[in-house]
């Protein structure tokens, strides 16, 4: 008698990524962790004054370079007033919104995609984006004033509502099944979507150029303390996935098997999808709906580095930041002084890759 | 003193009995196959013993404590367990699957020291898969795929190893070198082995005992010369059988046998 289904419904295997099947990957140990996360730092930190100095309003690069060097000597700074300011309250406040965002959702993706057992699940198709889109909708056609936060507010509710729909829809005797959650997750995210386009159906055009930037996903949005409150969730939430990633491994090979190694699979589970939806519905509430993140870092670090959370998790946090500081940037800059939604240019980066990524599993 | 006692076990499902007063006491060493027709309740004794399911009555005990009380790190020291061939969705490579086998015997933070990797090493050279180390668990056939889940369990260091129909998916090669292990971790290292199996002869070639299921109940429980008889087999599984004799150990062998053709020319 069988208990429990463990076959996914959606048997994607991930991609055949070793062209030498015997090309030897080095276990993740202290030291490999640390290595990896210096290199992606470093490159995160080049990345985010490449963006400062980037835009409307140059900084000079080489000006930038020369302060931060006066700063750390302590001595005067070379920047002049109009760059200090647009330094200090437009580009840090605007780096650190995108660092947490990009974070956040590659950390969810990597998280959903591994509890799930589905290469294919991500915020994005689980529906809780949808949930906070819809909440943002309502928020930008009749006003947001009364709820903390605004349209940010109204928006992390509705990613809250989205959350507790899925999971409480998908919950059966037995725990979550991987395939339930993500076809729930689906479900609830073409109800959100019919919901979103029956209130813009009904709205005035004045309004809809900001639920257009909203559903495209953009950073431009957002205020400075809403930065700051989204990077606190997204520190947060790392420590405690991180705390995690040894379950996480053991939860790839399924619940029943955790547990046969030693791991009290239900109360891990629970903490790593909540903490997951958590930091999720916090970035999707300022930034909007941005898609392809989610899916595709978690995707592509797997590929380069294993599937080893220990070294997954804090990659893919410094990839997602990096990569979204990046698109950011070109969002701001390709076509100034217009700006695009930064969702379109993850997506034009994403769709492709991933297109790729699938021709490539054609085997 | 038996290692593993199970006492007087119920268990139902949705309202249906799936086992019934099962009793049974394993002692250190040795090497008990569980058969049974489809839906006796093999597979979910197996789940029992491993704490994976609690029973609704009776209790299961690990040297005289009830699994129960026990932490499932403690539980996944002295129990490893053997799954059926699940699919492997992500890239994880066959060194990396049997260094998770060390999972029980490490902290939350701690990353594995020397001891780990020299129980990996000897697991993977018991299951002869060294070779293959590097190699990606989505890239190997059943049988290396399998091998790996051994070398976890091993890595383990368990003192009972439970398999779950292991020998399903194997070809004849396969299987007898899967039991040939068996039967040498099982002697030269007094691992104590239970397996569920659908196969009688291979359970009756091998195994110490034989413990019999039928509807949720042990029906016959001992030497593969006491259980697997032809009055026995036929009234658990319905069906007839000959038994003869494996022509080198003399364990009991079946055969199902075969209606007899009808005589309207078609063989």
């Amino acid at each position: 008698m069988s208990i429990s289904s463990r076959r996914p419904l959606l048997r994607l295997p991930s991609v055949p990524v070793q062209v030498n099947p015997h090309n030897s990957r080095p276990l993740a140990t202290a030291g490999r962790i640390i290595l990896v996360c210096a290199c992606l730092a470093a490159v995160f930190a080049l990345l985010c004054l490449v963006s400062i100095s980037a835009g409307a309003g140059e900084i000079r690069f080489m000006n930038l370079l020369a302060h931060l060097f006066s700063m750390s000597l302590g001595t005067e700074t070379t920047l002049d007033p109009a760059e200090e300011t647009i330094l200090f309250s437009i580009r840090l406040p605007r780096i650190l919104l995108a660092a947490s965002v990009g974070a956040s959702l590659s950390l969810s993706g990597v998280v959903f995609q591994a509890i799930l057992r589905n290469p294919l699940a991500d915020p994005y198709i689980l529906g809780i984006s949808g949930g906070a889109a819809l909440g943002a909708v309502i928020g930008i056609l009749i006003g947001a004033g009364f709820v903390p936060l605004g349209i940010p507010g109204l928006a992390f509710l509705g990613a809250l509502v989205a959350i507790l729909l899925i999971f409480g829809v998908s919950e059966s005797k037995s725990g979550h099944s991987g395939n339930t959650l993500l076809l729930t997750g689906v479900i609830i995210n073409a109800f959100f979507s019919a919901l979103i386009m029956f209130a813009v159906s009904l709205s005035s055009s004045d309004r809809l150029h900001s639920v257009l930037f909203w559903l495209m996903g953009d950073l431009s949005m957002a205020e400075g303390n809403e930065a700051t409150l989204v990077g606190m969730a997204m520190l947060l939430g790392f420590l405690i996935l991180f705390s995690l990633a040894r379950p996480l491994n053991l939860l790839i090979l399924g619940e029943e098997t955790a547990m046969q190694l030693g791991v009290d699979a239900k109360r891990a589970k629970k903490i790593l999808l909540a903490t997951a939806s958590l930091i999720t519905a916090a970035a999707v509430s300022v930034s909007g709906t941005i898609g392809f993140i989610g899916l595709v870092i978690p995707h592509l670090l797997r590929l380069l580095l294993g599937a080893d959370h220990r070294l997954l998790l804090p990659a893919s946090a410094l990839f997602g930041a990096s990569f979204l500081v990046l698109a950011d940037t070109i969002a701001r800059t390709l076509m100034a002084p217009v700006e695009l939604p930064v969702g379109v240019v993850t997506a034009l980066c994403g769709a492709p890759y991933f297109l790729y990524l699938l021709h490539r599993r054609a085997f | 003193m038996d290692i593993l006692q199970v006492d007087q076990i119920s268990f139902s499902y949705n309202g249906l009995t799936v086992l019934s007063d099962v009793r049974f006491g394993v002692e250190k060493g040795d090497f008990l196959g569980l058969i049974g027709p489809n839906g006796s309740g093999k597979t979910t004794l197996l789940k029992l013993i491993d704490g994976l399911l609690q029973p609704d009555r009776g209790s299961i005990r690990l040297n005289g404590t009830p699994i129960r009380k026990m932490k499932r790190n403690d539980l996944a020291k002295i129990i490893a367990v053997v799954p059926q061939a699940a699919p492997s969705i992500f890239p994880f490579t066959v060194r990396e699957v049997v260094l998770m086998g060390r999972t029980p015997h490490l902290g939350r933070w701690r990353f594995e020291g020397a001891a780990d990797l020299a129980a990996m090493e000897g697991a993977m050279k018991k299951t002869d898969i060294l070779d293959l180390a590097d190699r990606r668990m989505n890239r190997l056939s059943g049988g290396e795929f399998h091998r790996v889940l051994i070398a976890r369990a091993l890595a383990q260091e368990p003192h009972i190893l439970l398999l779950d129909e292991p020998t399903a998916y194997l070809d004849i090669r396969h299987q007898a070198d899967f039991f040939n292990l068996l039967q040498s971790l099982n002697g030269e290292q007094g691992l104590t082995v239970i397996a569920v199996t659908h196969d009688i002869n291979l359970a009756s070639l091998y195994c110490n005992r034989i413990a019999l299921l039928k509807e949720g109940q042990i029906e016959a429980i001992g030497h593969p010369g006491l259980v697997v008889t032809e009055e026995i087999i036929q009234a658990v599984y319905g069906t007839p059988v000959m038994i003869d004799c494996h022509p080198e150990t003399g364990r009991p062998r079946v055969t199902p046998k075969r209606k007899e053709p009808s005589d309207n020319g078609n063989r």
